[in-house]
């Protein structure tokens, strides 16, 4: 594996830097949607290298952020059964539930388990045959693929001890959901290039001339995130709202038609409630009809489980872009990564807690 | 007690709704001990506690420290220094739980032989004996037992110490995990040294010895749910003959640590913090090898953030830092030495990173865990 260093290329983000430098003769508010680019951003200072005036705003594409709160207490109900292994991707483990995370639950005797692929979790299934394993599927268009082959082969094979608990999201409904909200200030959008490479750019064009902005497809790399800036500044600078790819490399116009063909046959587009946003229709994943008995909801009947957000967390404006992380009153007060009241405090890819671990105030690295 | 350096008082200081657990479980015995303040998140032991990060850290302020009362003499460094008929020892002990027990490059007794011999050499001390006290678990093989103990046979030829004294328990099966290894060591400080992290001061450079992450990446490659194809073996090493090659030119080496968990991140903000000076790095000089960094990109870790188990960072006036480059790079676990940044009066207690395109970020303390992220 490489390709990891030429994209972080000093002397080329220069270039690319003196180009919008260049370019750029008024404000714009560019959002990034995905909480990836918001890690790189923050953690190569690439805001502080833009010209004054050009704001990014960050997006809503931390899939642990967004994971509502009952979802996150099924999960602690589902994990505090003794015949239950859950597995679930290792930054689920400190997101707090209502009460307590699944740290918690695996502290007190509960079998919780950080897995790197979903089929690894199948195959604790199969070597466990007397225990109930369940994967904690989380996550936008870039984990469902995964999550979906393994529910399909769990069919294929006859794993009946296996069983996912589903609270995936999509990212187009959320991104006209923000561009839609009257508060919404977002000049031009960097698109999420992961998501894309899966699902294609298709959903983007017609949001681009409806709600009149630019979208980059943006990769993740700090020289992608220059090119996605380049070519938004590009466009608002001359006038036009259009859909561009600036991740080729990884993004076909189609996506990838194998892992649509199975997602289609496996999951069903469901109204998902978003954490710290609120319930956006059409807007999330759950298992086809074929699939339901796969569905660890109704099979642990955690469904009837609801929860309430703490009332001091202003993690929904953060992720709307509405509000900066250290805009909150209690950013690094109440709320730090060891006391999140928060998701978006928790992620490595939050909002805020890449401020909170790349900025504070009075360091070199605060530009406010 | 490996040192910790005191964190802000802990506390609840915007009436947050701290976690419901409070109510499910008994609170602590308060008349146990004496706590000056709430234990934050969690009434259990949690992963992250053995982290080597915050938790740790909270975990011996808010915990070890009150409980023990006027017992309690902890400094801040890897090792206790004290005086003893006229000699200065160093004192230390060290647990290993590594999980896998055998790894790249290495296993659980090079570890618990190494770790402890480093935490001396921190000290600037040249270790001279170790004991080793072993948990084992009902049903382990002997014949993996017996790999383990020549394991730490070899470690110890090879590092020069005498293990002098031990201890065998053994605990039914499902209390235990295989094997835990605990090892204790004392090594003799030559007069004049005087290696702490306290003494770390403005004007000082920050000299790495070589690649850092490739232990900690060796390691999370073949745990089980991990496992990932990587050339990356662990630099576990014994450190003692670098220091002591360091010393031998005279330089006035301020403060020492071996990064292991929690990396250099941890390293350099214990030292900050401990002695009241900022750190600032050039992110483009600490030496990570492609195979750390690509690990590091797949997984979602930061390399600062990995564990060492045989490299060093020195705290080292700027007068005396050629010298003290040079001498590293001819001895074969500082070839590859080199400064990453320096100790600043600004900032005090905060370590920042000038990055590769030309702005400033934190390195943190790391929280607990390192967590491999979603995606």
């Amino acid at each position: 594996m490489r390709y990891l260093e030429e994209f972080a290329d000093p002397d080329l983000a220069r270039r690319l830097l003196d180009r919008i430098h260049a370019t750029v003769t008024r404000p714009w508010a560019i959002m990034e949607v995905c909480g990836g680019q918001t890690h790189a951003i923050i953690r190569h200072g690439i805001d502080q290298l833009l010209p004054d005036g050009v704001e990014l705003i960050h997006g809503p594409g931390c899939p642990v952020c967004v994971t509502p709160l009952e979802s996150i207490d099924r999960a602690l109900a589902i994990a505090g059964r003794p015949e239950v292994i859950l597995c679930s991707f290792g930054d689920m483990l400190r997101v707090p539930g209502s009460r307590e995370d699944l740290f918690g639950v695996k502290s007190r005797g509960g079998d919780v388990r950080v897995v790197y692929s979903p089929l690894d979790a199948l195959q604790l299934a199969r070597t466990n045959p007397d225990r109930q394993v369940v994967f904690f599927a989380v996550g936008f268009e870039t984990t469902a693929p995964a999550n979906a082959m393994t529910v399909h082969q769990a069919d294929r094979l006859g794993i009946g001890n296996f069983s996912l608990l589903v609270s995936h999201v999509l990212v187009p409904p959320a991104v006209a959901a923000v561009l839609s909200s009257p508060s919404c200030r977002v000049d031009a959008l960097l698109a999420a290039g992961h998501v894309c490479s899966v699902m294609g750019t298709g959903a983007y064009g017609p949001l681009a001339e409806r709600y009149g902005v630019p979208i980059v497809v943006t990769g993740f790399e700090p020289l992608d995130i220059l090119e996605g800036l380049r070519q938004a500044v590009d466009q608002l600078e001359s006038g036009r709202h259009e859909l561009v790819n600036a991740y080729p490399r990884a993004v076909p116009a189609e996506g990838n038609r194998a892992a649509r063909a199975l997602l289609r046959e496996v999951f069903e587009v469901t109204d998902r409630t978003w954490r710290g946003i609120g319930v956006i229709t059409a807007s999330g994943w759950r298992l086809s009809e074929r699939y339901r008995g796969f569905d660890a909801e109704l099979r642990f009947e955690v469904g009837g489980i609801d929860a309430v957000e703490p009332a001091a967390c202003r993690s929904g404006e953060v992720l709307q872009g509405l509000i900066k992380p250290d805009e909150c009153g209690e950013f690094g007060r109440a709320c730090t990564p060891r006391t999140p009241l928060g998701a978006t405090m928790v992620s490595s890819e939050g909002a805020c807690a890449a401020y909170h671990r790349y900025r504070r105030p009075g360091t070199p690295g605060d530009v406010r | 007690m490996r040192g910790v350096p005191p964190l802000p008082p802990a506390g609840n200081p915007r009436g947050r709704p701290v976690t419901g657990l409070v109510a499910d479980v008994p609170p602590p015995d308060a008349g146990a001990w004496t706590c000056p303040a709430p234990l934050r998140d969690s009434p259990t032991v949690v992963m992250g506690h053995g982290g080597g990060g915050a938790l740790s850290a909270e975990l011996v302020e808010h915990l070890f420290l009150p409980a023990f009362g006027e017992a309690a003499d902890a400094g801040l460094g890897d090792s206790a220094v004290v005086a003893v008929a006229g000699a200065r020892l160093a004192f230390t002990t060290d647990s290993s739980v590594v999980r896998p027990m055998w790894f790249p490059g290495g296993s659980i007794g090079e570890l618990a032989v190494n770790g402890t011999v480093n935490d001396l050499a921190m000290a600037g001390a040249t270790p001279l004996v170790l004991s080793t006290a072993f948990v084992l678990e009902e049903g382990t093989a002997l014949a993996d037992l017996g790999r383990i103990a020549e394991a730490m046979g070899v470690a110890a030829r090879s590092a020069g110490v005498r293990l002098v004294t031990g201890d065998t328990k053994v605990v039914d099966r499902g209390s235990g995990d295989g094997v835990f290894v605990t090892t204790a060591g004392i090594g003799v400080l030559a007069d004049g040294v005087d290696i702490r992290p306290e003494r770390s001061a403005p004007g000082d450079v920050v000299i790495v010895s070589g690649d850092l992450g490739v232990h900690g990446i060796a390691v999370l490659s073949c745990r089980e749910g991990l496992a990932f194809g990587t050339a990356v073996e662990s630099d576990t090493a014994p450190l003692h003959g670098l220091v002591a090659a360091m010393l031998a030119t005279g330089a006035d080496v301020h403060a020492l640590r071996d990064p292991t968990r929690g990396g250099l991140a941890a390293s350099l903000n214990e030292i900050g913090r401990a002695a009241g000076v900022g750190i600032v790095l050039d992110e483009r000089r600490i030496p990570v090898p492609g195979e750390v960094a690509d690990a590091c990109g797949l997984l979602g870790l930061d390399p600062l953030e990995v564990a060492n188990e045989g490299k060093l960072v020195a705290m080292v006036p700027d007068a005396d830092a050629d010298r003290v480059l040079e001498a590293m790079r001819r001895h074969p676990h500082g070839h590859g030495a080199t400064v990453v940044g320096t100790c600043v009066a600004d900032h005090p207690g905060m370590v920042v990173a000038r990055t590769g395109l030309g702005g400033t970020r934190v390195v943190d303390l790391p929280v607990g865990e390192q967590l491999p992220r979603i995606c």
